[in-house]
């Protein structure tokens, strides 16, 4: 990778990593209602992941979605608007944390059932096929969706009709509060999938290069017509399930030991190995995610929730007759 | 004209979207290879290949949402449920996924799912095989529910819901798929949410749909040999329904009788007779009657399934009750 394309990837990580921080501080503030889940310490995994995609690609996951909208492309300010439920958020605040959606980078949503996407993006992937497009879907979830009943159905489908799917799991080891190994007979989630016949691949979702290095393969099979694959990542959150979570249920000095791996300042670490970047080049990158924050933050305040005539909005759409 | 049964009629119009729309795909268990569990999808294997018609495995809920997927993707999915019953297994993509995720997500694409479920009892096919599931479904804001009760609506109706750029769930019963009636040859898609009056008359307003419109029509037969005058009106779309024509029927004659296969609590004719009550209630001359499905589920036994299913005899003991003669 050149300098450019190093530099870029430290600063979508800090953008996520910082997105979610200001996400809290107005959590706390009260301007953020309802269920909301962060994803400090995971953001290799879908950077490295989106990495390889091209824009006419699907992106799906789940309602850990933040930064799935953000890196691929999203608008910060629209993204916290949404969460403050206002009008000019990305889905007019009718969605909120765990529903972002942007028709136009093709992020297809945050989806809050667990797993509920899988067979979504398998659906994607069939029209894909259908209309002999070239695009790929890629598709987020946790440890906890492979316990669901729709999850194996989805891969089964997809492996049966061989579409372009990548499946991204984001093992960050705990549904909730319940370890893997308390909740799935088979802890290795890569070989439960590979039931459904598909190649499956380990990564460390700490590292962007490995994550992206794995991605990399999987998209241009998906994309050359071979079908699924699958990735597991194993990562860590740093902070509770959610923002009501204090996570009790792990150790302390796990949670240290996880973020002595943080991927931030390995790859920091890595491009300073490289090309002797000076520190005053990412405290500029920090200061650009500073102010873009900033921005978006202001955006969101200066915003308005929908009037409440307009309630019925978007629940049907006109049906124009397709004479 | 020529007869049609409700299967053809099926089986004709999602033949002639095929042929009109190639973004229109059918999928579901058994439906290519073995031509449908009720031969509605016959000879569209032949005629269009696995690329418009495909079977599946058994995964309902799976199946829903790669209907979702597909119509994200730019396809038209018609997927048939083998039964109703199984839609049970599937809810969690119909009511958690697909009728909320354009208002939930600003309304940033539309999602042309038709979903075709037969189902309905009366074939002693045990409590897990007979459900009438309409008013599960009817409740679901971002849903439209169809239930035509007669081979040419069908056609129409099927037509339009695959054209529709809103999920719709179509239901069919499985005691109708061998009725038949004259229809003309060349049938338009229909309009979603407009009931008809199928038999004028001036005396009661028998408001029913689906199987059981055929049970409501017998009875006026029966009410007009006894020399009363019976308006029947079926409701065909169940979501949004048609206020406005029962309304209007109830209004000229002044009494209403609902009539649902399905069990009475927080059904169908729960609803209609409650919008009655909103709408017409000064216009009314009795209280409406109500004739739906015993409260329990579908037991097997011939004389006991039998006896959980609305009869035309049970109309008429209620429309004679609503008119006290």
């Amino acid at each position: 990778m050149t300098k450019k394309e190093l530099m870029r990837a430290y600063y979508l990580l800090r953008l996520a990593r910082s997105f979610e921080t200001r996400v809290a501080e107005q959590y706390a503030k009260g301007r953020i209602g309802g269920f909301c889940h962060l994803y400090s310490g995971e953001e290799a995994v879908a950077l490295g992941a989106l990495w390889h995609l091209r824009e006419e690609d699907y992106v799906i996951g789940s309602y850990r979605d933040h930064a799935y909208y953000l890196l691929r492309g999203g608008d910060p300010g629209r993204a916290m608007a949404e969460l403050f439920g206002h009008s000019d958020g990305c889905c007019k605040g009718k969605g909120g944390s765990m529903h972002l959606f942007d028709r136009q980078i093709n992020f297809l949503g945050g989806y809050a059932i667990v797993a509920g996407m899988c067979p979504i993006a398998t659906g994607l992937g069939l029209a894909i096929k259908k209309k002999r497009e070239k695009r790929v879907v890629l598709c987020f979830f946790g440890d906890g969706a492979t316990n669901q009943g729709v999850y194996h159905e989805a891969l089964n489908m997809a492996s049966l009709y061989n579409v372009p799917v990548v499946w991204v799991c984001e093992n960050n080891q705990y549904a909730i509060g319940t370890s893997v190994s308390r909740s799935s007979a088979v802890t290795s989630l890569a070989k439960k999938a590979r039931a459904y016949g598909m190649p499956t691949y380990k990564a460390d979702g700490m590292d962007f290069f490995k994550m992206q290095s794995v991605a990399e393969r999987a998209i241009a099979d998906a994309r050359a017509g071979k079908g699924p694959s699958f990735i597991e990542a194993k990562c860590y959150r740093y902070r509770g399930h959610s923002m009501s979570d204090p996570a009790t249920y792990r150790p302390p000095e796990e949670v240290a030991l996880w973020k002595k791996r943080d991927p931030i300042p390995r790859l920091k670490a890595i491009i300073q190995r490289d090309f002797d970047v000076p520190d005053a080049e990412f405290e500029e990158i920090d200061s650009r995610v500073r102010k873009v924050l900033d921005e978006a933050v202001a955006f969101a305040e200066a915003g308005q929730e929908l009037p409440p005539e307009r309630l019925y909005e978007d629940l049907y759409v006109e049906s124009i007759p397709r004479g | 004209m020529a007869r049609l049964s409700y299967r053809d009629a099926l089986n004709q119009a999602l033949r002639e979207e095929m042929q009109r729309d190639e973004s229109v795909i059918v999928f579901g268990e058994d439906v290519a290879l073995y031509e449908g569990s009720f031969k509605v999808t016959r000879g569209l294997l032949k005629e269009f290949g696995e690329e418009r018609i495909f079977d599946t495995p058994i995964s309902e809920a799976g199946l829903v949402g790669a209907a979702i997927g597909l119509a994200l993707g730019g396809m038209r999915p018609v997927l048939e449920l083998m039964t109703v019953n199984f839609a049970l297994v599937a809810m969690d993509q119909i009511v958690n996924h697909l009728s909320l995720m354009r208002y939930m997500f600003g309304g940033q694409f539309t999602l042309p799912v038709t979903i075709r479920m037969p189902g309905g009892g009366g074939h002693q096919l045990g409590a897990q095989h007979s459900h009438s599931l309409e008013a599960f479904f009817a409740r679901v804001p971002g849903l439209i529910v169809v239930y035509p009760g007669w081979p040419a609506d069908a056609k129409a109706l099927l037509k339009a819901a695959i054209r529709e750029d809103n999920p719709v769930i179509f239901l069919e019963h499985e005691g109708l798929y061998n009725y038949e009636e004259d229809a003309p040859d060349e049938i338009e898609p229909g309009h979603l949410g407009e009931a008809r009056v199928i038999r004028k008359g001036t005396d009661v307003t028998i408001v029913s749909y689906g199987g059981m419109i055929h049970v409501a029509s017998q009875a006026a037969e029966m009410l007009a040999a006894d020399g009363v005058s019976a308006e029947v009106v079926d409701l065909r779309t169940l979501r949004p329904w048609d206020k406005q024509c029962v309304a209007s029927s109830v209004a000229k004659t002044h009494r209403a009788v609902v009539v649902e296969e399905g069990p009475p609590v927080c059904g169908i004719a729960a609803e209609v007779a409650a919008s009655l009550c909103e709408l017409v209630f000064d216009e009314l001359d009795a209280p409406i009657e109500r004739v739906t499905g015993a409260d329990v589920p579908m037991p097997y036994a011939k004389n006991l399934e039998q006896a959980c299913i609305p009869h035309a005899p049970d109309v008429v003991r209620a429309a004679r009750k609503a008119l006290a003669r």
